[in-house]
């Protein structure tokens, strides 16, 4: 049977009014994942696609396959403490601290230390392809877009990945106010947001550049992370905030208390006045002033509001409907901030099953090269052809420098650009032209404009190519949802570029 | 390797025909068309306006500023500008179009609005709406659609991955990557690539004509290519950077008259920690941000008399040092306007003083004129947008301000 036959026989169009099965499933595999791989809508279909999302919203009752275990096991970085990073990729300095003594030296260490990087990023791109628990990864990059982190600050390039690990994958589904604190705690983020030196002025610890206060993290963590920057809050509370903040920093030393992956808090630095933080009276009092303001602002209405309206955001439509927010951000207050119960009130809602939503979100370029990744079912060794289509597209991992992390909106990355290089990545994959099946060289040193991988050309043609990609295979894996346009234009095209059409066509641009 | 072994390599790797077209079709500008350019630079992340155009006849910023301050005179002193200001050492690599005239800053320059996000700031400045939050579009969109008519491809371009909250809206825009990976060939270049999926894209709908624009900057693009690749300094070191990106911009705007509007972005400017004096972590943002204005600048040649460059910034910084060698998000700021029809070689805005009861909010540089009366008066003299068609672009904006009067020639 032809291609066409096969695409029209299916009938499926996308502006059907109820959802037929088929969509319904897709539109599941589309929002809680990455999109489908080649069988996923049967298995999907065969399970019951309420009991998938329920599976989704547990990740650890969901094994990781063999095949992928063993290659994060053998990322031997990723585990690492930030500690531990430190003391073993920290730069080269001389006995005064300068990075100056011997250039070479300096420069070999910073190539040594981009193992790290490398790494990290590998194993985000793995995951984000083969693991079976895509809602886990979903939220995973959705956190790490709330929370960023700028790999590219001074030592955060040794600490971005580890961050990742341990400071937003644990907390993905679970509790917001754990996820605020893992975040705070975390020397990848005292570093970002300058934090680490914020020192009460005049206080006993206060010398050199740590002589004053620094309201850069305590803005961003109103501003961003929790409240909003309509969340009402002051600079008066801006600079509250900093001066509780003030003595959190880094331990750089592996010590007794070495715990909690670096975070060290300062009391010589500390400001132990009494102070008024959103109404809130806290006494002066040490570290502990700053454990009850992430109490409070994960507390507080506007935070529920925040986030629930970013999750409406990334779920269901870039202008979401203020009644599902609301609904969103009830559940969140009334669980105390239990992602999990608040993903559940989404998943179960009008505004996500509505036909409206589906397909209306233009897919970022992490979801577009990961979800036409998984739509070929092509195994992946080497990750550096995505790595680097990544920084093509100008959402390369780990490296947003600020602090607001990458949108997941349509205005943020459709562009003319943008088309041009999706189209070109999607044909040079389909025919088999990406080297995803090379042996990943991770001692490749070779200088990179970018962190987390090289742009490797996508019409290079190179050993370790996999093969073209089927058309009619990938229609059935997409569950042959295309317009009547794009099954023309797919009719039209040669053979060999059909399947790149169709990850090419507006349907695939969506999700 | 020599550059064009490289790029011919490469072309006939991806079987690319190299075919002059499109700039020809659009180099004819009708007569009812100005030929006007304006280009604005964003610097994003809140360049402190105070250590850019130093006010080092102001005691007061020494006080406040006792390891941040620029000298007044010395080696790492500033450039002095009328006495009263001077411009940071790092920026040199611009002193001389302060000296032929076609340099201005507006100092006290900025936002009515009083927020210190910077993501709020930016959106407002590149709405052109501050405070309303609703505007789905950015003043250069408007702009070009003002400028329209009909709409030109080509006409208004970004340089960078990804389209900015100022050009974004109805009308549509081109972008260019930035670096050298914008001339590399891609399979989409191959014509029966292109062939297959101009069908799929043939509609009215946004990513339709996304494509179409897309196509057609390539197209400019490769035949820009083409004219590189028979220049005689071909196998010079191609400069990289922000130079590469301003040098790439001046060769697209003086071969091709369509490019009316471009925008640039630049970050890094948010120097809470470390900022530096005369030498460090700004100072060597500010280097290459000068140099590659200069070569903006002379890449234009004759057509740098008909352009107009502004470099903003969503806020200044704290007039006081933190502590930590930095500044934190502060209010007012500098704006730099640049260009052949620039009544240069002066600070324009009226100054407010560093005097504790002079700052906004006991902390910043106050903001005695708005960023808007600036882009105004560019609209008006320099673009000759009428009087309603700037309140279309800038709806609200404040009247015209005496002390812009000049600032772009007759």
């Amino acid at each position: 049977m032809g291609l066409v036959a096969v695409l029209l026989l299916a009938g499926n169009t996308t502006d059907a009014a109820p959802l037929s099965e088929t969509a319904r499933v897709l539109h599941v595999l589309n929002r809680l994942g990455y999109g489908p791989r080649p069988g996923d809508i049967e298995r999907v279909k065969a399970m019951g696609v309420e009991h998938y999302i329920d599976m989704q919203l547990s990740p650890d009752s969901i094994p990781l396959p063999k095949h992928l275990k063993d290659r994060l096991a053998s990322l031997e970085t990723l585990e690492m403490t930030p500690v531990q990073l430190f003391l073993e990729y920290r730069p080269v300095l001389d006995r005064r601290g300068n990075k100056r003594p011997d250039r070479e030296a300096v420069k070999a260490q910073r190539e040594r230390a981009r193992i790290v990087m490398t790494q990290a990023g590998q194993a985000r791109l793995l995951r984000a392809i083969d693991s079976p628990a895509q809602l886990e990864e979903v939220m995973t990059d959705f956190w790490y877009n709330h929370f960023n982190v700028f790999a590219g600050k001074g030592l955060d390039y040794l600490w971005a990945g580890a961050y990742e690990q341990a400071a937003i994958r644990p907390y993905a589904l679970g509790r917001f106010r754990d996820l605020l604190g893992a975040t705070a705690h975390h020397p990848a983020m005292l570093f970002y947001l300058d934090n680490w030196q914020n020192t009460a002025p005049g206080s006993p610890g206060a010398r050199g550049k740590f002589q004053g206060l620094n309201e850069n993290y305590a803005r961003e963590l109103m501003e961003l992370h929790t409240l909003g920057v309509e969340g009402g809050y002051t600079q008066q509370d801006v600079i509250a905030l900093a001066r509780i903040l003030t003595g959190w920093g880094i331990r750089r030393r592996d010590s007794a208390d070495g715990g909690e992956y670096g975070f060290h808090f300062d009391a010589k630095r500390h400001d132990f006045s009494d102070k008024i933080f959103l109404g809130h009276a806290i006494k002066g009092s040490g570290r502990d002033e700053g454990e009850q303001a992430l109490d409070i602002l994960a507390a507080a209405p506007a935070t529920a509001h925040h986030i629930s309206y970013q999750l409406a955001q990334y779920f269901v439509a870039d202008n979401p409907d203020p009644a599902l927010v609301d609904a969103l951000a009830k559940r969140f207050s009334e669980t105390g901030g239990d992602i999990r119960a608040v993903l559940k009130t989404l998943f179960d809602s009008a505004a996500f099953r509505q036909s409206e939503s589906v397909g209306n979100k233009f897919k970022t370029p992490y979801e577009y090269v990961v979800s036409a990744i998984r739509a070929t079912g092509q195994p992946v060794s080497n990750v550096r052809p995505l790595s680097g289509m990544l920084i093509q597209l100008g959402e390369p991992l780990y490296a947003c420098q600020t602090p607001d992390g990458y949108k997941s909106t349509q205005d943020a990355w459709l562009n003319p650009d943008a088309m041009m290089r999706r189209l070109s990545f999607v044909t040079a994959l389909a025919s088999g032209r990406l080297p995803l099946a090379a042996p990943m060289d991770e001692n490749d040193a070779r200088p990179r404009r970018l962190l987390g991988g090289a742009a490797v050309r996508v019409d290079e043609t190179t050993s370790g190519s996999s093969p073209a990609v089927a058309a009619v295979r990938l229609t059935a894996t997409l569950g042959n949802a295309f317009s009547k346009q794009t099954i023309a234009a797919v009719a039209a095209a040669p053979e060999q570029l059909r399947a790149s059409l169709i990850l090419g066509s507006p349907e695939f641009m969506r999700r | 390797m020599d550059r064009r072994t490289f790029l011919k390599k490469t072309a006939l790797a991806a079987g690319l025909v190299l075919v002059p077209m499109g700039r020809s079709g659009y180099a004819a500008l009708n007569a009812a068309t100005n030929n006007k350019r304006l280009v604005v630079v964003f610097l994003r992340g809140a360049v402190d306006g105070l250590n850019v155009v130093v006010p080092h006849g102001d005691a007061r910023y020494y006080e406040a500023r006792p390891t941040l301050a620029i000298p007044a005179s010395g080696a790492d002193g500033v450039f002095d500008l009328d006495g009263h200001f001077g411009l940071h050492p790092a920026l040199v690599g611009i002193v001389p179009q302060w000296q032929d005239g076609t340099l201005a800053f507006v100092h006290a320059c900025g936002s009515p609005d009083p927020t210190r996000s910077h993501f709020d700031a930016q959106d407002y400045m590149e709405s052109g709406t501050p405070g309303v939050k609703n505007t789905v579009d950015g003043w250069m969109n408007r702009l070009l659609a003002e400028l329209s008519a009909p709409h030109r491809p080509m006409q208004a371009l970004s340089l960078g991955p990804t389209l900015p909250r100022i050009l974004r809206g109805r009308m549509t825009v081109a972008n260019l990557p930035l670096g050298r990976a914008a001339a590399r060939p891609m399979p989409l270049d191959r014509p029966p690539v292109t062939a297959a999926f101009n069908r799929l894209y043939n509609g009215n709908d946004v990513l339709s004509r996304a494509y179409r624009e897309g196509q057609t900057t390539r197209r400019e693009l490769f035949t820009d290519l083409q004219h590189d690749m028979a220049m005689a300094d071909n196998g010079a070191p191609t400069a990289v950077g922000f130079a590469g990106d301003t040098k790439r911009l001046a060769q697209l705007m003086t071969q091709d008259s369509s490019v009316q509007l471009a925008f640039l972005a630049l970050g890094g400017w948010d120097t809470h920690v470390n900022q530096g004096a005369a030498q460090g972590q700004l100072a060597n943002h500010l280097k290459p941000l000068a140099d590659g204005l200069a070569v903006l600048a002379k890449g234009l040649g004759p057509t740098f008399s008909d352009t107009v460059i502004l470099v903003i910034s969503e806020f200044g910084r704290t007039v006081r040092e933190n502590g930590n060698a930095g500044t934190d998000h502060g209010h007012g700021n500098v704006m730099w306007v640049m260009g052949g029809a620039v009544q240069g070689r002066k600070v324009y805005g009226e100054w407010p003083g560093l005097a504790e009861e002079s700052l906004y909010q006991q902390r910043d540089l106050a903001v005695t004129t708005d960023f808007r009366s600036v882009i105004g008066a560019v609209m008006m003299r320099h673009l000759r947008l009428d009087a309603r068609q700037v309140e279309r672009v800038l709806p609200g904006m404040p009247t015209a301000n005496p002390g812009l009067t000049g600032i772009i020639r007759a």
